[in-house]
């Protein structure tokens, strides 16, 4: 299974996470949410930048709380909290956001 | 919600060429999502996962050691390393890398999470426990 970004294929296991990391670009980030039917916002790049941020220091994607935090931070907390994280990621910051992240499906999300 | 646990994982093995500390370190995110009690106990050769400048590319595996500071936003601020076990090796704290959290009750202040604790204090922390899960 594979995304086509302009011609060149970019693998990824079946539920859609990308099997090497460093295929990830920003044009595949834009293929992969088209694929998950997100229209990509200001507000969904900064989600999108913090995860790839914060797993190139810790080798992890941050808990959901960690996440909302920094949003919290950066663009206020209309746009930092849980409801609103659900609204630009219907099926969850973590699952949905990482994947579109070019990361690992989180730990312990089943 | 049920009431709190203490649980303690305990680190006994380097951290590559078994996969035991990459596992143990699994468990203790998926398990930090319960909102127990939880705090890592270091001791043997468990000690090196802690150490600072790992570098893994001669033998291919993912250097995880960076994911142990991230275990304080996941609220897991109880790193207990035995003294002894470091002396035996030749390592001094000077060797761990710093692995900080944020303190919530006390206005956010940083703070260490790695403490050293002597072999008989490591024994009065497990002795503590309700759960105690060895790796």
């Amino acid at each position: 299974m594979a995304y086509d970004v302009n011609g060149t294929t970019v693998e990824h296991d079946e539920e859609g996470y990308i099997t090497t990391l460093s295929d990830w670009t920003k044009e595949l980030a834009g293929v992969i949410a088209t694929a998950e039917e997100i229209d990509m916002n200001e507000e969904h790049w900064a989600v999108v930048n913090f995860l790839r941020e914060y797993y190139e220091e810790y080798q992890i994607a941050p808990a959901v709380r960690v996440l909302i935090k920094s949003i919290k931070k950066s663009m206020g907390p209309e746009i930092g909290n849980n409801k609103y994280m659900y609204e630009l990621f219907p099926y969850g910051p973590a699952k949905q956001a990482c994947k579109i992240a070019g990361l690992p499906k989180p730990t312990g999300c089943v | 919600m049920s009431e709190t646990k203490k649980f303690l994982y305990v680190n006994r093995k380097a951290p590559y060429g078994t996969i035991y500390a990459l596992e143990a370190l699994e468990v203790v995110l998926i398990g930090a999502a319960f909102e127990q009690d939880v705090s890592l106990a270091f001791l043997d050769d468990g000690v090196f996962q802690l150490t600072k400048g790992q570098n893994t590319n001669g033998i291919g595996i993912k250097n995880f050691s960076p994911t142990f500071r991230a275990l304080g936003d996941f609220e897991v601020t109880k790193l207990f390393v035995e003294k002894e076990s470091l002396e035996e090796r030749g390592l001094t704290a000077d060797d761990l890398q710093e692995i900080m959290y944020e303190d919530e009750d006390d206005d956010w202040e940083e703070k260490p999470s790695i403490k050293l604790v002597s072999r008989a204090e490591m024994a009065d922390v497990m002795a503590d426990q309700d759960v105690v899960l060895s790796f």
